[in-house]
């Protein structure tokens, strides 16, 4: 058995942690996009508006029901053919597009579950009081609705950052891609994907950390 | 002050409200008996709009709606004139007995939130639970969450506050609380429709008594009238069934 290069393991962590940004970047941006297209797909769905109730069924239907590697290639190869418009999109852009619109797809039902769970007899509370239903929903349904998604929304979070490695088969040098070259120049793929692997694992780490010091902090209003 | 024409409600071909004419007096304290099941509840989640009534006229002070063209804005003016406590109290769950109270004056008045809070800390005082000012509905007692929820219906300053079963889901030693506070209203000459099973908050409170049963008002007048001489069948029948599942009751 050969022994570990753990000299090499060690120079290459700089090397990686410079491409953790555009990881977290794509991730990030992932996340803010999808959350606010997931929120109004949610609302459409709650309020059953008709054209876009139908709509969002479909949408929610075919980016739930397709691989998002297929997505992906979908929206990086396949769109630019028939709009020509579209072949100055690069491998970053059809990355954050990819993962808006299949994690929105998955975001929607779970904050349209945790809207409808909110006690229908506060809603009926709000409206006597004279709030508006925008009113109602900014102060009264979304902040509840928000502690009950929470968890499954970090969910969503955490394997979006991991789905980020995806963006390297279009050609992205992010985390992935750059252990991959790397590994490719010195052969050592097992010290470099384990270095790689590590470095997504503390990510998600600090995020479960984020995530229970959230928790409690939106549990406190239910706290006996 | 309020001001019901023909008021109906039906949900499909099943028939709740089968015209109700009713007037209410300002600093009158109305109190509707019935049994189980003949639209007492949905009499007064009509007049708030909770329920879309079929047809009819509602009067709230100056504002006058026709329930059949009732617009959005109406029903709003009408909402905000009118207020409601909910058998279930219905507290704000993300929200302190403080903010509760003060939800009404910072997000439909739009009032700064020190003042809100000010004045919601009167309110507090005025319902005694001043102490639990920053207490969440999950950490209290039943009869202090429906307090709370009176609290909130007073802060509306509404012309009439409506009580759908205000006690109905506390336990018995948190009745009198709640009983007392609405009775400190009653004395104050708050309009009050009150939906109750608690002849002895009728008796002793009401003004007028008002029985209904199939959707319509079957018989009303004074307390002492409705009680000891009740004059249509259907009422002795239903108060003979309250008396003997309670005796005290009256």
């Amino acid at each position: 058995m050969a022994t570990l290069n753990v000299d090499y393991m060690l120079g290459l962590v700089p090397v990686l942690l410079k491409y953790l940004p555009l990881t977290l970047e794509m991730a990030a941006a992932g996340m803010a996009l999808a959350l606010i297209l997931a929120c109004m797909f949610a609302v459409i769905r709650v309020l059953k508006i008709p054209v876009l109730n139908q709509f969002t069924i479909i949408f929610i239907s075919f980016f739930r029901g397709t691989p998002l590697l297929v997505q992906l290639f979908l929206f990086y190869y396949g769109l630019p053919q028939l709009f020509s418009a579209l072949t100055a999109i690069n491998g970053i852009t059809a990355t954050i597009m990819g993962l808006t619109l299949h994690f929105s797809a998955y975001m929607a039902e779970s904050i349209r579950a945790a809207i409808v769970g909110v006690d229908r007899s506060q809603t009926e509370a709000a409206l006597s009081i004279g709030m508006t239903n925008s009113q109602l929903m900014r102060r009264i349904v979304l902040p509840q609705a928000t502690r009950v998604a929470l968890p499954t929304l970090m969910n969503y979070f955490i394997d979006m950052i991991k789905a980020t490695s995806l963006a390297f088969t279009l050609g992205v040098t992010e985390l992935m891609g750059a252990t991959q070259k790397e590994a490719a120049g010195s052969f050592l793929y097992f010290e470099a994907f384990v270095v790689a692997a590590v470095m997504y694992w503390i990510v998600v780490e600090l995020l479960s950390w984020l995530q229970r010091h959230l928790e409690s902090r939106l549990n406190r209003a239910y706290n006996r | 002050m309020i001001t019901l024409k023909s008021l109906r409600k039906q949900y499909g071909s099943t028939v709740v409200l089968d015209g109700i004419d009713l007037a209410i007096e300002q600093g009158e304290i109305v109190v509707v008996i019935g049994p189980s099941g003949t639209g007492k509840s949905t009499l007064l989640r009509c007049i708030n709009f909770l329920e879309q009534p079929t047809s009819g006229h509602i009067t709230v002070g100056d504002l006058s709606v026709d329930v059949t063209r009732a617009t959005k804005k109406e029903i709003l003016a009408l909402r905000r004139r009118t207020a409601f406590v909910f058998q279930n109290y219905a507290l704000f769950a993300n929200k302190t007995a403080l903010e509760n109270i003060a939800e009404r004056w910072q997000v439909v008045d739009g009032w700064p939130k020190e003042k809100a809070h000010q004045k919601a800390m009167d309110i507090l005082e005025r319902i005694g639970l001043k102490d639990q000012a920053n207490a969440y509905p999950a950490s209290m007692s039943g009869g202090q969450q429906q307090r709370v929820g009176i609290g909130r219906a007073m802060a509306t300053g509404a012309d009439v506050i409506l009580f759908d079963e205000p006690t109905s889901s506390l336990d018995p030693e948190w009745v009198d609380e709640v009983l007392g506070l609405m009775k400190q209203l009653a004395a104050e000459r708050q309009t009050m429709l009150v939906v109750t099973h608690e002849m002895t908050f009728a008796r002793d409170v009401a003004d007028r008594v008002i029985f209904i049963d199939g959707g319509r008002i079957v018989e009303q007048g004074p307390p002492n009238e409705i009680f000891q001489n009740p004059q249509d069948p259907r009422t002795r029948d239903f108060l003979q069934k309250i008396l003997a599942t309670n005796p005290t009751g009256v």
